[in-house]
Protein backbone atom coordinates (compact mmCIF):
# COMPACT_ATOMS: atom_id res chain seq x y z
CA UNK A 1 0.00 0.00 0.00
CA UNK A 2 1.14 3.48 -0.42
CA UNK A 3 1.06 6.46 2.32
CA UNK A 4 2.16 10.02 2.34
CA UNK A 5 5.06 10.17 4.61
CA UNK A 6 6.25 13.44 5.35
CA UNK A 7 4.96 14.75 2.19
CA UNK A 8 6.06 11.95 0.09
CA UNK A 9 4.29 9.03 -0.99
CA UNK A 10 6.01 5.59 -0.12
CA UNK A 11 5.14 2.37 -0.45
CA UNK A 12 4.88 -0.11 2.46
CA UNK A 13 3.80 -3.56 3.41
CA UNK A 14 0.32 -4.68 4.60
CA UNK A 15 -0.25 -4.60 8.68
CA UNK A 16 2.19 -1.67 8.93
CA UNK A 17 1.97 0.09 12.36
CA UNK A 18 3.37 3.30 13.31
CA UNK A 19 6.03 1.21 15.01
CA UNK A 20 6.59 -1.29 12.19
CA UNK A 21 7.42 2.25 9.93
CA UNK A 22 9.79 4.07 12.91
CA UNK A 23 11.38 0.28 12.92
CA UNK A 24 11.70 0.31 9.38
CA UNK A 25 13.11 3.76 9.02
CA UNK A 26 15.63 3.92 12.29
CA UNK A 27 13.77 6.47 14.17
CA UNK A 28 13.52 6.37 18.06
CA UNK A 29 10.35 6.88 19.20
CA UNK A 30 11.61 8.72 21.93
CA UNK A 31 12.43 11.77 20.70
CA UNK A 32 9.41 12.59 17.77
CA UNK A 33 5.69 13.26 17.60
CA UNK A 34 3.55 11.09 15.16
CA UNK A 35 0.67 12.43 13.36
CA UNK A 36 -1.59 10.48 11.39
CA UNK A 37 -4.11 11.86 9.06
CA UNK A 38 -3.47 15.80 10.77
CA UNK A 39 -4.60 13.86 14.80
CA UNK A 40 -1.46 12.53 17.20
CA UNK A 41 -0.68 9.43 17.78
CA UNK A 42 -0.12 9.02 21.34
CA UNK A 43 3.08 6.80 21.76
CA UNK A 44 1.52 4.07 23.53
CA UNK A 45 -0.26 3.39 20.48
CA UNK A 46 2.44 3.28 17.83
CA UNK A 47 1.87 -0.59 18.36
CA UNK A 48 -1.82 -1.09 17.98
CA UNK A 49 -2.17 1.77 15.66
CA UNK A 50 -2.41 0.22 11.78
CA UNK A 51 -2.13 2.47 8.78
CA UNK A 52 -4.21 2.24 5.67
CA UNK A 53 -3.79 2.63 1.98
CA UNK A 54 -4.12 6.84 1.32
CA UNK A 55 -2.80 7.92 5.34
CA UNK A 56 -0.90 11.09 5.94
CA UNK A 57 1.54 10.60 8.23
CA UNK A 58 3.80 13.27 9.78
CA UNK A 59 6.91 12.04 11.87
CA UNK A 60 8.57 15.54 13.44
CA UNK A 61 11.26 16.12 15.82
CA UNK A 62 12.98 19.07 17.49
CA UNK A 63 15.67 21.16 15.60
CA UNK A 64 17.34 24.31 16.09
CA UNK A 65 15.24 27.31 16.32
CA UNK A 66 15.06 30.50 17.96
CA UNK B 1 20.78 39.95 46.70
CA UNK B 2 22.55 37.14 45.44
CA UNK B 3 21.85 35.55 42.43
CA UNK B 4 20.50 32.44 44.15
CA UNK B 5 17.75 33.95 45.87
CA UNK B 6 16.35 36.07 42.63
CA UNK B 7 14.43 33.28 41.05
CA UNK B 8 12.51 33.57 37.91
CA UNK B 9 9.24 31.61 38.24
CA UNK B 10 7.31 30.57 35.21
CA UNK B 11 4.57 28.35 34.97
CA UNK B 12 5.73 27.44 38.52
CA UNK B 13 8.79 26.33 37.64
CA UNK B 14 12.20 28.18 39.21
CA UNK B 15 14.72 29.35 36.58
CA UNK B 16 18.01 30.97 38.27
CA UNK B 17 19.17 32.48 34.47
CA UNK B 18 17.24 35.42 33.04
CA UNK B 19 18.43 34.69 29.71
CA UNK B 20 16.64 32.09 27.55
CA UNK B 21 18.65 31.39 23.97
CA UNK B 22 17.63 29.95 20.85
CA UNK B 23 19.39 27.21 19.00
CA UNK B 24 18.96 27.85 15.60
CA UNK B 25 21.44 29.32 12.95
CA UNK B 26 24.87 28.39 14.64
CA UNK B 27 27.13 26.66 12.20
CA UNK B 28 27.63 23.45 14.10
CA UNK B 29 25.54 21.75 16.77
CA UNK B 30 28.91 21.52 19.11
CA UNK B 31 28.97 25.04 18.33
CA UNK B 32 25.49 25.28 19.26
CA UNK B 33 26.13 23.01 22.38
CA UNK B 34 28.88 25.09 23.79
CA UNK B 35 27.19 28.13 23.27
CA UNK B 36 24.16 27.10 25.61
CA UNK B 37 26.78 26.07 28.48
CA UNK B 38 28.40 29.33 28.15
CA UNK B 39 25.36 31.59 28.30
CA UNK B 40 24.17 29.94 31.37
CA UNK B 41 20.78 29.61 29.56
CA UNK B 42 18.81 27.13 31.53
CA UNK B 43 15.33 27.64 29.15
CA UNK B 44 16.30 27.14 25.36
CA UNK B 45 14.09 27.24 22.55
CA UNK B 46 13.41 24.98 19.43
CA UNK B 47 11.56 24.43 16.22
CA UNK B 48 9.38 21.46 15.28
CA UNK B 49 10.37 20.25 11.76
CA UNK B 50 9.83 16.62 9.99
CA UNK B 51 11.93 14.41 10.69
CA UNK B 52 14.23 14.07 7.46
CA UNK B 53 14.20 10.74 6.21
CA UNK B 54 17.35 10.67 3.68
CA UNK B 55 19.98 12.23 5.54
CA UNK B 56 21.60 11.36 8.85
CA UNK B 57 19.71 11.15 12.04
CA UNK B 58 21.77 13.09 13.71
CA UNK B 59 19.80 15.52 16.27
CA UNK B 60 20.69 18.55 17.59
CA UNK B 61 19.27 16.51 20.55
CA UNK B 62 22.10 14.07 20.47
CA UNK B 63 24.53 17.37 21.70
CA UNK B 64 22.68 18.74 24.46
CA UNK B 65 22.41 17.53 27.86
CA UNK B 66 18.43 17.74 28.21
CA UNK B 67 18.72 17.35 31.72
CA UNK B 68 20.39 20.87 32.27
CA UNK B 69 17.36 22.53 30.08
CA UNK B 70 13.87 23.16 29.66
CA UNK B 71 12.67 22.71 25.94
CA UNK B 72 10.70 25.44 24.63
CA UNK B 73 9.75 24.77 21.89
CA UNK B 74 8.08 27.08 19.31
CA UNK B 75 5.67 27.71 16.93
CA UNK B 76 8.01 29.32 14.81
CA UNK B 77 6.78 29.47 10.73
CA UNK B 78 3.13 29.16 11.83
CA UNK B 79 0.89 31.79 10.82
CA UNK B 80 -2.83 30.25 11.61
CA UNK B 81 -3.98 29.54 14.77
CA UNK B 82 -4.88 26.22 13.55
CA UNK B 83 -1.31 25.45 12.58
CA UNK B 84 0.97 27.18 16.09
CA UNK B 85 -1.91 25.19 18.02
CA UNK B 86 -1.33 21.77 15.85
CA UNK B 87 2.68 22.27 16.05
CA UNK B 88 2.08 22.56 19.63
CA UNK B 89 0.33 19.75 20.37
CA UNK B 90 2.86 17.83 18.61
CA UNK B 91 5.92 19.03 20.70
CA UNK B 92 4.19 18.06 23.93
CA UNK B 93 4.00 14.37 21.94
CA UNK B 94 7.58 14.50 21.31
CA UNK B 95 7.32 14.47 25.32
CA UNK B 96 9.66 16.86 27.01
CA UNK B 97 7.72 19.47 27.96
CA UNK B 98 4.74 21.39 28.26
CA UNK B 99 5.83 24.58 27.42
CA UNK B 100 5.46 26.38 24.13
CA UNK B 101 6.84 29.80 22.86
CA UNK B 102 4.09 30.19 20.68
CA UNK B 103 4.18 32.61 17.70
CA UNK B 104 1.69 33.53 14.91
CA UNK B 105 3.13 35.34 12.51
CA UNK B 106 1.54 38.14 10.33
CA UNK B 107 3.70 38.66 7.04
CA UNK B 108 7.04 37.16 6.20
CA UNK B 109 8.77 40.31 5.89
CA UNK B 110 8.43 41.63 9.03
CA UNK B 111 7.77 38.33 11.09
CA UNK B 112 5.41 40.63 13.55
CA UNK B 113 2.90 38.68 15.30
CA UNK B 114 -0.68 38.69 13.83
CA UNK B 115 -2.60 39.20 17.43
CA UNK B 116 -5.55 38.02 16.66
CA UNK B 117 -4.50 34.71 15.44
CA UNK B 118 -2.37 34.52 18.48
CA UNK B 119 -5.07 35.62 21.07
CA UNK B 120 -6.74 32.66 19.08
CA UNK B 121 -4.55 29.88 19.54
CA UNK B 122 -3.82 31.10 23.23
CA UNK B 123 -6.79 30.45 24.36
CA UNK B 124 -7.19 27.22 23.16
CA UNK B 125 -3.74 26.11 24.29
CA UNK B 126 -4.10 27.36 27.59
CA UNK B 127 -7.44 24.89 28.05
CA UNK B 128 -4.87 22.32 26.74
CA UNK B 129 -3.10 22.75 30.03
CA UNK B 130 0.20 24.32 28.00
CA UNK B 131 2.46 26.12 29.52
CA UNK B 132 1.92 29.48 27.01
CA UNK B 133 4.83 32.04 26.28
CA UNK B 134 3.48 34.17 23.44
CA UNK B 135 5.81 36.21 21.28
CA UNK B 136 4.19 39.64 20.89
CA UNK B 137 3.88 42.76 19.60
CA UNK B 138 5.19 45.51 22.08
CA UNK B 139 1.73 46.62 22.88
CA UNK B 140 0.28 46.69 26.48
CA UNK B 141 -3.39 45.87 25.46
CA UNK B 142 -2.36 42.42 23.66
CA UNK B 143 -0.40 41.69 26.71
CA UNK B 144 -2.72 42.60 28.71
CA UNK B 145 -5.15 40.23 27.16
CA UNK B 146 -2.81 37.33 26.92
CA UNK B 147 -2.74 37.40 30.87
CA UNK B 148 -6.14 37.20 31.01
CA UNK B 149 -6.53 34.19 29.12
CA UNK B 150 -3.38 32.42 31.62
CA UNK B 151 -0.86 32.58 29.73
CA UNK B 152 2.39 32.31 32.10
CA UNK B 153 4.26 35.04 30.69
CA UNK B 154 4.12 37.88 27.72
CA UNK B 155 7.28 38.42 25.31
CA UNK B 156 7.06 41.02 23.52
CA UNK B 157 9.73 41.97 20.65
CA UNK B 158 12.28 44.68 21.58
CA UNK B 159 12.29 44.99 17.29
CA UNK B 160 11.58 42.75 14.63
CA UNK B 161 13.17 38.81 14.96
CA UNK B 162 16.49 38.59 13.98
CA UNK B 163 17.55 42.45 13.06
CA UNK B 164 19.55 43.23 15.90
CA UNK B 165 17.88 46.84 16.07
CA UNK B 166 17.65 46.60 19.88
CA UNK B 167 15.08 47.80 22.81
CA UNK B 168 12.77 49.92 19.57
CA UNK B 169 10.41 51.52 22.42
CA UNK B 170 11.30 51.35 25.77
CA UNK B 171 8.07 53.24 26.70
CA UNK B 172 6.11 50.64 25.50
CA UNK B 173 8.21 47.93 27.29
CA UNK B 174 7.60 50.23 30.60
CA UNK B 175 4.13 50.28 30.19
CA UNK B 176 3.79 46.69 29.79
CA UNK B 177 5.65 46.06 33.11
CA UNK B 178 3.45 48.01 34.71
CA UNK B 179 0.00 46.88 33.57
CA UNK B 180 0.53 42.39 33.53
CA UNK B 181 1.30 40.54 36.83
CA UNK B 182 3.19 37.47 35.05
CA UNK B 183 6.71 38.03 33.80
CA UNK B 184 7.64 40.53 30.90
CA UNK B 185 10.54 38.61 28.49
CA UNK B 186 11.75 40.70 25.59
CA UNK B 187 11.81 38.53 22.95
CA UNK B 188 13.67 39.30 19.32
CA UNK B 189 15.58 42.54 18.17
CA UNK B 190 18.53 42.00 20.93
CA UNK B 191 21.55 43.17 19.25
CA UNK B 192 24.35 43.22 21.59
CA UNK B 193 25.13 42.91 25.21
CA UNK B 194 23.88 47.05 25.99
CA UNK B 195 20.57 45.63 24.17
CA UNK B 196 20.32 43.14 26.23
CA UNK B 197 21.33 45.00 29.80
CA UNK B 198 18.43 47.59 28.57
CA UNK B 199 16.01 45.14 28.47
CA UNK B 200 16.67 43.94 31.80
CA UNK B 201 17.19 47.39 33.83
CA UNK B 202 13.76 48.39 32.27
CA UNK B 203 12.98 46.09 34.79
CA UNK B 204 11.86 42.88 32.59
CA UNK B 205 12.12 39.27 34.08
CA UNK B 206 13.69 38.25 31.43
CA UNK B 207 15.66 38.19 27.79
CA UNK B 208 15.42 35.72 24.84
CA UNK B 209 17.48 35.94 22.13
CA UNK B 210 18.88 33.71 18.84
CA UNK B 211 20.31 35.46 16.49
CA UNK B 212 22.63 38.02 18.08
CA UNK B 213 24.39 35.21 19.80
CA UNK B 214 24.08 32.93 16.90
CA UNK B 215 25.07 35.30 14.22
CA UNK B 216 28.11 37.37 16.24
CA UNK B 217 31.47 36.64 14.46
CA UNK B 218 32.34 35.06 18.21
CA UNK B 219 28.87 33.39 19.58
CA UNK B 220 30.52 31.76 22.20
CA UNK B 221 32.28 34.98 23.58
CA UNK B 222 28.74 36.72 22.98
CA UNK B 223 27.37 34.33 24.87
CA UNK B 224 29.35 35.15 27.75
CA UNK B 225 28.86 38.61 27.23
CA UNK B 226 24.79 38.08 27.18
CA UNK B 227 24.77 36.40 29.98
CA UNK B 228 26.96 38.81 32.07
CA UNK B 229 24.82 41.74 30.54
CA UNK B 230 21.23 40.27 31.57
CA UNK B 231 22.73 39.64 35.13
CA UNK B 232 24.35 43.24 34.96
CA UNK B 233 21.17 44.65 33.82
CA UNK B 234 19.11 42.93 36.58
CA UNK B 235 20.99 43.72 39.07
CA UNK B 236 21.70 47.91 37.53
CA UNK B 237 17.36 47.51 37.86
CA UNK B 238 17.30 45.81 41.67
CA UNK B 239 19.68 48.52 42.85
CA UNK B 240 17.57 51.92 41.82
CA UNK B 241 19.70 54.19 39.34
CA UNK B 242 20.08 57.86 39.94
CA UNK B 243 17.95 60.33 38.48
CA UNK B 244 18.70 62.06 35.22
CA UNK B 245 19.80 65.80 35.89
CA UNK B 246 20.76 68.24 33.19
CA UNK B 247 23.38 69.66 34.94
CA UNK B 248 26.31 68.62 36.60
CA UNK B 249 26.32 67.45 40.70
CA UNK B 250 30.08 67.32 41.53
CA UNK B 251 31.22 64.08 43.46
CA UNK B 252 34.28 65.33 45.74
CA UNK B 253 33.52 67.44 48.39
CA UNK B 254 33.42 71.71 48.30
CA UNK B 255 34.91 72.11 51.28
CA UNK B 256 38.64 71.89 52.08
CA UNK B 257 40.04 73.05 48.45
CA UNK B 258 43.38 74.48 48.93
CA UNK B 259 43.91 78.53 48.75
Amino acid sequence: MRIVLNGDCVETGDACTVETLLQQLGISRERVAVELNADIVPKGNYEKQLLSDGDKIEIVHFVGGG
Amino acid sequence: MTQTEDKLIIGGREFTSRLMVGTGKYASFEQTARALEVSGAEIITVAVRRVNLDRSKESLLDYIDLKKYTLLPNTAGCYTADDAVRTCRLAREVGMSDFVKLEVLGDEKTLFPDNEELLKAAKILVAEGFTVLPYCSDDVIVCKKLEDLGCAAVMPLGAPIGSGLGIRNPYNIRIILENVTVPVIVDAGVGSASDAAIAMELGCAGVLMNTAIAGAQDPIAMAEAMKLAVIAGRLSFKAGRIPRKLYANASSPLDGMIG
